[in-house]
């Protein structure tokens, strides 16, 4: 059973800490070139091999990442 | 993006048969958290509110804050909260449970605030047995004054007022007030956990949800301690300073319940309880 999933990034909100990349099992995250208004290097979505699986929202210290996932 | 947009790109996932897995808790506010990128603090918060929020205690729960990197924690949780005198939280937290014996209670408290000045209001509600949660957040360093050696800094290490780093000799030893608090009769659940990996996070979780559920049973104080990083104040980068924090907290600081339902977990050393477990030195 395989789910494809997507995240949604509060970029705002991100402090680029990356501790969610380390989490990442599909390294479906990467840190953006740009910064948010904060100057924060933010973390953003390069591919679509996410799973769903919440590891990066586990870890996010600040909470920006929400989780949806759907079966294909 | 502006929050709109975000709300937005929300409706349009589920509108496309996408299922929520997992979004912040309602019970933390929209500010935005004051602490460093990476600090565990951040974790441990959304931890405490998301257990408050599966419990529905949202409007029967009070806070403690302390003073330290957490001093502001009552603007995070949307949740009733005091603000306590440097150390003082669990005395503090006494006084809210014994007037509210129907509220939940807990204290959140680093190192410097629970296991430095707070020393003796930690061992005596600890030893009463109040019926209070008590989350302790362990990084080994005094992270908001700038990186003073703290009570926990561990043999060796450097901070601010230790720069050669610690010498016993001269600071002494590492406090682990953990173990210590274990082998008091009044604590009921005493545990240590971490929140570096998805996997610590829900072991975390799930020690905190038990610390809360644990005040419904008045049996004593349940104690939580979180060993995070201080990235800032270790001068790394958070992802280094997780995996410094496994190769050298871990060892002085094992993670792992310590006292279960009133009684010492099993395999415990019981060297490690009267603190003769052997430190290890680390070089920084």
């Amino acid at each position: 059973m395989a789910f494809k999933g997507q995240i949604v990034i509060d970029t705002e909100r991100c402090k680029g800490c990356a501790v969610c990349l380390a989490a990442c099992p599909m390294q479906v995250i990467e840190l953006s070139k740009n910064v948010n208004g904060k100057g924060y290097n933010y973390t953003e979505v390069v591919n679509d091999k996410c799973i769903g699986c919440a590891s990066c929202a586990m870890v996010c210290p600040d909470g920006v990442i929400s989780v949806y996932k759907k079966q294909c | 993006m502006a929050n709109t947009d975000i709300e937005q790109r929300k409706q349009e996932l589920l509108n496309q048969g996408y299922t929520e897995v997992y979004t912040k808790t309602k019970v933390l506010t929209d500010a935005v958290l004051h602490y460093c990128p990476g600090c565990g603090h951040g974790t441990t918060h959304r931890l405490v509110a998301e257990v408050i929020d599966e419990m529905g205690i949202q409007d029967k729960t009070v806070g403690v804050s302390p003073v330290g990197c957490s001093v502001m924690a009552y603007n995070y949780f949307d949740v009733d909260f005091q603000e306590a005198a440097h150390g003082r939280a669990p005395a503090l937290a006494t006084a809210i449970k014994r007037l509210n014996p129907d509220c939940f209670v807990f204290t959140y408290q680093g190192d410097g605030d629970l296991a430095a000045i707070g020393t003796a209001e930690t061992i005596h509600a600890c030893n009463r047995g109040e019926n209070i949660t008590m989350i302790f957040v362990n990084n080994g360093i005094y992270g908001m004054t700038g990186g003073q050696m703290a009570p926990t800094t561990l043999v060796g290490m450097k901070s601010a007022t230790t720069p050669y780093g610690r010498n016993v000799a001269l600071n002494g030893y590492p406090l682990r007030i953990t173990e210590l608090l274990a082998t008091l009769p009044g604590t009921y659940y005493v545990t240590r956990q971490s929140v570096q990996t998805p996997a610590a996070v829900r072991k975390a979780k799930a020690a905190i949800r038990k610390a809360f559920e644990n005040q419904k049973l008045q049996k004593g104080v349940s104690f939580v301690e979180i060993v995070s990083n201080c990235n800032s104040g270790w001068k790394m980068t958070p992802v280094a300073a997780n995996k410094w924090m496994e190769e050298n907290m871990f060892p002085n600081y094992p993670i792992g319940d310590i006292k279960v339902d009133g009684k010492i977990a099993e395999g415990i050393d019981a060297n490690r309880l009267v603190l003769s477990h052997p430190l290890t030195v680390v070089n920084k």
